[in-house]
């Protein structure tokens, strides 16, 4: 964007940008980006989930510890809230991927908000990309096996319906079960958590361009952090969600996938 | 003539704006609808609420790729 009218002071640009997502490297030269705080932020990720279940189940008691209730609760809600709403008595075989999913995009979005760190790995298109692909393959790959090969493609490309109709409807639900679905569901992920940094970067640096504008901005800039505090609640209820709507639609689509009818 | 207003920045914006009324009302028929069945069947809270989150994330995101779009195609005026 060109051509602001607040007269900014030279270190804060007040307009973010898309550049401000790509981090400086932290190991190595300037051209190296292996390691930036996004590789080091997923790296920390996976080795709390697995750190945190291997030893909250370490040694399972009948009458629960604390952590082991913190990590039975938490497969306990996908697996009966998601899994098993969804999918019925098959949805307990598909429960520890769910669970998987679900606390790994959690904790992925969760750095959002969490001071010092303030940005989602997910807010880079790689990761959500990642993770609808394999949800993606997942579903085909039980639909074929549950319905067999191609009675699958007929079973979800041709529903019931009059056949004069049916040129009409094919390609409708082709597009929308093999094209949109892995697409939507990477990019919803993926604008949530761009969007939402954008939107804390907007006020936070808002805040700044008007402190530093002129006497009459200043106070307003106290204004702009106090939307930034209301924002990251905001995100937080995103960030939840968000987990919660990636591991519901992956199941909606393997119920889909599985259903008998028609 | 002189020019005595003028508007810079990115049209991406607009486009957005408008992009988001669509959605905006989905997003509320969707709430209304799942409000009302609640209101007038209270034990259904729980079998419908999977589905009020799917239809949410269906039609929201629209909006979202209107973001990402806005990004992608971003114009100068």
């Amino acid at each position: 964007m060109t051509g602001q009218t607040i007269v900014l002071a030279a270190d804060v640009p007040f307009p973010p940008s898309v550049e401000d997502f790509y981090l400086p490297a932290i190991v190595g030269g300037h051209d190296s980006y292996w390691f930036t705080k996004i590789t080091a932020l997923l790296w920390i990720s996976v080795a709390a989930i697995i750190i945190f279940f291997l030893v909250s189940y370490r040694k399972p008691k009948l009458v629960p510890t604390k952590k082991q209730w913190i990590a039975e609760s938490i497969y306990g809600f996908v697996r009966n809230n998601i899994a098993v709403d969804m999918l019925g008595k098959r949805g307990i075989n598909f429960a520890p991927y769910l669970t998987t999913l679900f606390v790994f995009i959690l904790l992925m979005n969760f750095w959002a908000i969490v001071p010092v760190a303030q940005i989602s790995p997910n807010s880079h298109i790689a990761f959500p990309a990642i993770l609808a692909v394999i949800s993606y393959v997942m579903f085909i790959y039980i639909g074929m096996r549950h319905h067999g090969g191609l009675k699958y493609f007929k079973h979800a490309l041709i529903p019931p319906a009059p056949w004069f109709i049916l040129p009409l409807l094919i390609p409708i639900e082709f597009f929308s079960t093999f094209l949109v679905r892995p697409f939507s569901l990477a990019v919803r992920l993926f604008a949530n958590m761009f969007a939402g940094h954008m939107l804390l970067l907007v006020f936070t640096l808002g805040g700044f361009a008007m402190l530093n504008s002129n006497l009459w901005f200043a106070p307003f800039s106290l204004v702009s952090w106090a939307m930034t505090i209301a924002l990251t609640f905001l995100e937080f209820l995103v960030v939840c969600l968000q987990a919660y709507v990636f591991t519901v639609l992956t199941a909606s689509y393997l119920q889909g996938a599985l259903a008998d009818e028609h | 003539m002189d020019v005595l207003a003028a508007v810079e920045g990115s049209t991406a914006a607009i486009g957005y704006g408008l992009a988001a009324i669509g959605p905006g009302i989905g997003v509320g028929l969707v709430f209304s609808a799942y409000i009302q069945s609640t209101a007038r069947q209270p034990e259904s809270s729980r079998l419908t609420l999977p589905y009020v989150w799917i239809g949410f994330a269906v039609i929201e995101a629209l909006a979202l790729l209107g973001i990402a779009f806005g990004f992608i195609w971003a114009g100068n005026i």
